[in-house]
C-alpha cells in the first residue's frame, strides 16, 4: 500500500507524544503541512529521514515567510520529499518576531546549509548550531533583513552613488507597507 | 594558496566566484561565492501581480525560459485550483521539451568549450538558434519568451508553428548522433570527464541534487513520471540513469534526454495536430483568465471580466501551494503564500542551479584544479537562477 500523508501525521505523533503538533487547516493549503515546535525540529527531521516506513531522504527547500501583523510572525517551512515513497511532505515552524532562532538541521541533510543560509539573509532568522551563518545572495555589509515585510521595495542606496547627495530617499515608517507609487516623468 | 576563480572567469558560466585553496595543483578546500546577479526577484514578486511576475521567471534561467514559465503558472494553477485544457497542456509540453533540447545543447556546447573541443559549440549553437527562432514565432521574442500564462498560453499557436517543430524533431536526431560522434568515443573527452568530479547516489540526495546530476549518480528520479503533471503520464518516454555518478556520466545522461526529449516533442506535436492548429487556448474562467480578445470586442461581460484582470490582477484564495517541473537542470518548484490579495504574499523560489551547484566542493576537493572546470561545467549551472 502505498505511503499517504495522513499515514505520515500518524507515525510522527505517536512519535513525539509530548510535541504540539497540528496540521495547518484553510481551503487553499494545497499541501499538507503539519506545524511542529521549533525545538524538536531535528529530532522530528531525524525520524522522517531514517523511518524506513517514511525515508524523507531529500530536503526540497526550507522558506522563510514573514506574516508580520500576526505573531508569532515568522515561519520557516521545510518540504521534504520521499524518493521512494514517491510524497511531499511540508513542515512549519513558528518563530517570534524577538530573535527568531531554530536549530539548524544542516546535521540530516547537508542540503539545509545553503538553504538555511539564504533565509538569514534574507529573514535574519538565526539557524542555531549552523556551521558556517554568513550572508549568501547579498553582500556581507548589508544591512537590514531585505524580504521582511517591514523593508519594503526600493529606497536603498544605489551602489558607487554615496558621494552623491539626495540620491536616497529615508525609509518609510513600517506601518507603509504599501508598493512605492513611481511617478513616471517625460524625458 | 587562495585562488579565486572567477567572477570573471569564462568557464564559470557566468559571474560565480569559487574560492580555491590549493596545494599545488590540488584542491583542499573549494567554496563558492554567488550573488553578484541577485536582483531580488522574490521580493519583487511580493510587489507585483501574479502575471506581472510571468517576464521575471524567463529572466532566471534565460535558457529555458518556457519551463519556467511553466513551473510558475503551474504553482498559481494549483493555488487557484484550476487545470488548463487538455490543447493546452500539449503545447506547454511541446514548448518544454524543445526548451530542453535548446538548454542541453547550449549546456552541451559550452562544456565541451569549456574542456577545449570548439567545434562542439557551433555545432550545438546552430540548433539552439533553430528552437530559438521557433520562440521567435511563437511568442515574438527569441529568448524571454513569456509566452505560459495561468490557466492558458499568451495566444494562440501561429500558423505553420507545428510544421516547424516537427521539421525541427525529425532533424534533431541525426544532430544529437554528430554531437557523440565528436565526443562520446573521443579518447581527449573520456580523459577529461570520466571518473572526474565523482558524485554518489547517497551525497547526491543528501545535497539536495537533481535532475540529471542526480540522475548521473544512479538515481532513477524523474519528477515527469514520478509525479506526473501537464499529462505526462500518457506519454511514451524512458528516464535515462547511468550508475557512474561521474561528468561522463551526467553528459550520457543529458545526451540521452534530449532524445527523448525529441521522442516526447514528436508524441506532443500530433496530439496538438488532433486537437487543431487553431484552437482552445485559455480555460475559459473568467474570474482567473483573460476572455479571448474577440469576444472582448463583442460582449460586455467579457470585456468587464478583462478590464478587472488587467487593472486588479484576479484574487486567489487565501493558502499556499508548492509545484514543482522537471526543468532542464533539475526540479524547479515555486511555492506562493497568498494572502486573497492579487500579489503573492510570499513566493520562493527552488531553484535547481543554486541547489545542484552545493554540491560542487563535494565533487572537486582533493583533486585538481582542471577538473573545477569539468565539475562546474557537468553540473550545468546558470547564475541568473542562482542568484534570482
Amino acid at each position: 500500500m502505498a505511503l499517504t500523508q495522513e499515514r505520515v501525521d500518524e507515525r510522527l505523533r505517536a512519535a513525539f507524544p509530548g510535541a504540539s503538533i497540528t496540521r495547518q487547516e484553510g481551503p487553499a493549503v494545497r499541501d499538507y503541512t503539519l506545524h511542529v515546535p521549533a525545538d524538536t525540529i531535528v529530532e522530528i527531521c531525524t525520524f522522517l529521514r531514517d523511518d524506513p516506513e517514511l525515508e524523507f531522504a531529500l530536503l526540497s527547500f526550507v522558506a522563510g515567510v514573514d506574516l508580520l501583523p500576526n505573531t508569532p510572525r515568522f515561519e520557516v517551512v521545510y518540504s521534504l520529499l520521499s524518493l521512494t515513497n514517491n510524497l511531499r511532505f511540508t513542515l512549519k515552524v513558528a518563530l517570534p518576531d524577538e530573535n527568531p532562532r531554530v536549530p539548524t538541521v544542516c546535521g540530516v541533510w547537508p542540503t539545509a546549509n545553503w538553504h538555511e543560509r539564504e533565509t538569514y539573509d534574507f529573514y535574519g532568522i538565526e539557524f542555531t548550531g549552523h556551521p558556517d551563518l554568513t550572508r549568501i545572495l547579498l553582500p556581507d555589509q548589508w544591512v537590514g533583513w531585505p524580504l521582511r515585510k517591514d523593508s519594503p521595495l526600493g529606497y536603498q542606496e544605489v551602489a558607487f552613488t554615496h558621494n552623491t547627495p539626495n540620491r536616497t530617499k529615508p525609509a518609510p515608517s513600517l506601518t507603509k507597507l504599501k508598493p512605492k507609487k513611481v511617478k513616471y516623468r517625460a524625458q | 594558496m587562495t585562488l579565486n576563480m572567477g567572477p570573471q572567469h569564462p568557464s564559470t558560466h557566468g559571474v560565480l566566484r569559487v574560492a580555491l585553496e590549493l596545494d599545488g595543483e590540488t584542491v583542499l578546500r573549494a567554496k563558492p561565492i554567488m550573488g553578484y546577479l541577485h536582483t531580488g526577484m522574490e521580493k519583487q514578486a511580493e510587489y507585483k501581480t501574479y502575471t506581472q511576475s510571468i517576464p521575471q521567471t524567463d529572466r532566471m534561467d534565460y535558457l529555458s525560459p518556457m519551463s519556467n514559465n511553466l513551473a510558475f503558472c503551474l504553482a498559481a494553477e494549483k493555488l487557484l485550483g484550476i487545470v488548463p485544457p487538455p490543447r493546452v497542456q500539449a503545447i506547454r509540453v511541446m514548448l518544454v521539451e524543445l526548451t530542453r533540447v535548446s538548454a542541453h545543447c547550449v549546456w552541451l556546447g559550452t562544456h565541451a568549450l569549456d574542456i577545449g573541443a570548439m567545434t562542439v559549440f557551433f555545432y550545438c549553437f546552430r540548433e539552439r538558434e533553430k528552437v530559438l527562432s521557433i520562440y521567435d514565432h511563437v511568442s515574438g521574442q527569441r529568448m524571454m519568451s513569456s509566452y505560459v500564462r495561468v490557466g492558458g498560453l499568451t495566444m494562440d499557436i501561429p500558423e505553420g508553428l507545428l510544421d516547424r517543430c516537427q521539421q525541427f524533431v525529425d532533424e534533431m536526431p541525426a544532430h544529437i548522433d554528430e554531437y557523440e560522434k565528436l565526443l562520446t568515443k573521443n579518447p581527449i573527452w573520456l580523459a577529461r570527464t570520466v571518473g572526474v568530479a565523482p558524485l554518489t547516489a547517497a551525497q547526491a540526495i543528501g545535497l539536495g541534487a537533481t535532475g540529471p546530476t542526480l540522475r548521473g549518480s544512479g538515481v532513477d528520479w524523474d519528477l515527469r513520471k514520478k509525479q506526473p503533471y501537464s499529462g505526462y503520464e500518457t506519454y511514451d518516454f524512458d528516464v535515462p540513469v547511468m550508475k557512474d555518478g561521474d561528468a561522463y556520466s551526467r553528459y550520457k545522461v543529458r545526451l540521452m534526454e534530449m532524445r527523448q526529449s525529441v521522442r516526447i516533442a514528436h508524441q506532443a506535436i500530433a496530439r496538438v495536430r488532433e486537437f487543431g492548429e487553431k484552437g482552445e487556448y485559455r480555460l475559459r474562467d473568467f474570474k482567473y483568465v483573460l476572455p479571448p480578445k474577440e469576444e472582448v470586442k463583442t460582449s460586455m461581460e467579457a470585456l468587464i471580466h478583462h478590464f478587472k484582470i488587467v487593472a486588479h490582477g484576479f484574487f486567489p484564495p487565501v493558502g499556499e501551494a508548492y509545484a514543482a517541473v522537471e526543468a532542464p537542470k533539475g526540479e524547479l518548484g515555486f511555492y506562493f503564500v497568498s494572502d486573497g490579495t492579487p500579489r503573492p504574499w510570499r513566493m520562493k523560489v527552488r531553484s535547481p542551479s543554486f541547489i545542484n551547484l552545493q554540491s560542487l566542493p563535494t565533487m572537486v576537493e582533493g583533486r585538481l584544479v582542471a577538473d573545477v572546470v569539468t565539475a562546474i561545467g557537468s553540473l550545468d549551472i546558470v547564475l541568473g537562477e542562482i542568484d534570482r
